[in-house]
């Protein structure tokens, strides 16, 4: 019985903190039933924005997978100088303020950035375009895959790799025949994570979106057009992708390991 | 991401030592770099307390419906942070369901940032609580500590430095906070606007040396976090080697 209350002062916080929230939003927005829901949804701007977002996301994941599963096998398997750096930088969009990053793509490829000539002059619009959005988001979902590659690569070492290359393997089908096997559900994990932090990038696409409104920013154009009800159907949309989420982290993570 | 960062610093520096300075003593800017500081660290600091409790009580407790418990914990790092402002928004509006009234003051960006840093301490505690023996605890129970006694004396000291990297995750994250903030501040400056929207409202005017010394700083901030997260790992496995 005396664990009865540690349980009780736990669950309750996290009733207030978090559930209280997340039911508020589904409460508010079926307020009035499905229909202003249903009309908010398929409203043009918010069709727009929705497809925004999944361009955006159709073009950081893929190369933010790439990329990780590029860092994470240099970070374990590879010697090379400044090793210890990557190690370290790679967290640092993890710890930044997104609105820094914003700041920084901004400087970068505003006028008188050090982009600015190589791109605006010749008529390719980086900032306040779709290009620094992506540019944005890739950034701050840059470490997800290769924080969640590099333990599991860790953890099963390279004997496999190794016996791959005496029998003659190449480095190419090494890879893809014993190690990206063996690391398919940390990759799967990371991408699902980079998934979800690219839908819900807020902070550095505010800063370059120009008038390119991905789902996030239509939430508070909305809002603050006092379109609640468009506000409202935007979120629960998000919402309901970060549920799926976590829902895709329950299914994923107990076969960790096992793979 | 390098450069852009790299930038950031450079543009900051462009006028020299002296504007940066007064673009960074801009009170406006004081004002907001202040107020961030000091709602993140007591966001921090209470979600160290029932963050480490959350945690024991999902290493160490049995209850059903736990696994949804442990899960619901990532809910804000899923849900988009405008997401979550937008709720917490609509909870603590005039209109508010609830009857709490806390939207556009001070205590509303303490309520976001809360949310959004929940799941920090959580994560970097729970790993090592699952480590850490349970027959230790026994062990000081069966001799006749308290149960006050045996967590303070044996569970504490081993959890310590995952709770300090966990305070110091969370801070990092609410200082820099935006997307859950914005709606429900009222970005009042001096009073509720926050050093992230202090920058975002630079940019939109056109400001840009005033917004690059801010970022700086902010920047300077992760980076000092990062390297006080990595000097506690160390420090916390030479004390399991010693």
């Amino acid at each position: 019985m005396r664990r009865w209350g540690p349980r009780a002062v736990a669950l309750a916080y996290l009733a207030v903190v978090l559930l209280g929230p997340l039911a508020m939003i589904f409460w508010k927005t079926f307020e009035h039933g499905f229909g202003p829901f249903w009309d908010a949804v398929t409203a043009p701007a918010t069709r727009t924005a929705f497809g925004n977002t999944l361009l955006i996301g159709a073009i950081a994941v893929p190369l933010n997978t790439v990329f990780g599963i590029v860092v994470a096998l240099a970070i374990v398997r590879r010697r090379f100088p400044g090793k210890g750096v990557v190690n370290a930088f790679i967290d640092l969009p993890l710890a930044v303020s997104p609105v820094v990053v914003g700041v920084a793509l901004f400087i970068l490829y505003g006028r008188g950035g050090w982009f600015y000539d190589v791109f605006e002059s010749h008529g390719v619009q980086i900032l306040f375009a779709l290009p620094a959005m992506v540019l944005a988001t890739m950034f701050v979902s840059l470490p997800f895959v290769a924080r969640e590659v590099v333990p599991t690569l860790r953890e099963i070492g390279d004997d496999q790799e190794q016996a791959a290359r005496t029998l003659g393997a190449s480095g190419w089908q090494t890879f893809r025949r014993i190690t990206l096997p063996s690391i398919r559900w940390a990759v799967i994990y990371g991408v699902v994570l980079t998934t979800a932090r690219c839908l819900g990038e807020y902070g550095a696409v505010a800063v370059v979106h120009g008038y390119k409104l991905t789902a996030t920013l239509q939430v508070q154009e909305s809002y603050e057009n006092f379109d609640q009800q468009g506000a409202y159907a935007v979120s629960v949309m998000l919402a309901v992708v970060a549920v799926l989420v976590l829902v895709t982290m329950i299914l994923v993570r107990p076969r960790e390991g096992k793979a | 991401m390098v450069l852009p960062l790299a930038a950031v610093v450079v543009a900051s520096s462009e006028g020299g030592w002296a504007a940066f300075r007064s673009a960074v003593s801009n009170p406006e800017a004081v004002a907001a770099l202040k107020l961030s500081v000091v709602v993140a660290i007591l966001a921090a600091l209470v979600n160290a307390v029932f963050g480490t409790v959350t945690a024991w009580v999902l290493v160490r407790d049995r209850f059903p419906g736990q696994g949804v418990v442990n899960s619901v914990i990532d809910l804000p790092f899923a849900l988009p942070t405008i997401v979550a402002g937008l709720v917490l928004l609509t909870l603590y509006s005039p209109r508010s369901p609830v009857g709490v009234h806390l939207a556009f003051t001070r205590w509303a960006i303490f309520m976001a940032l809360l949310f959004v840093t929940l799941p920090f301490v959580v994560r970097t505690v729970q790993p090592v609580l699952i480590e850490l023996d349970g027959e230790m605890e026994e062990a000081a129970r069966s001799l006749g500590a308290s149960e006050l006694t045996t967590f303070r004396r044996v569970v504490l000291p081993n959890i310590l430095p995952g709770i300090l990297s966990g305070i110091a995750l969370a801070f990092a994250r609410a200082v820099g906070e935006i997307g859950s903030v914005v709606l429900i501040s009222g970005n009042n400056p001096f009073r509720t606007e926050v050093a992230s929207v202090y920058v975002l409202n630079q940019v939109h005017s056109g400001n840009r040396a005033g917004a690059a010394a801010v970022a700086v700083v902010l920047l300077l901030v992760s980076f000092a976090i990062l390297l006080l997260v990595g000097g506690i790992r160390r420090l916390a496995t030479r004390h399991e080697h010693a």
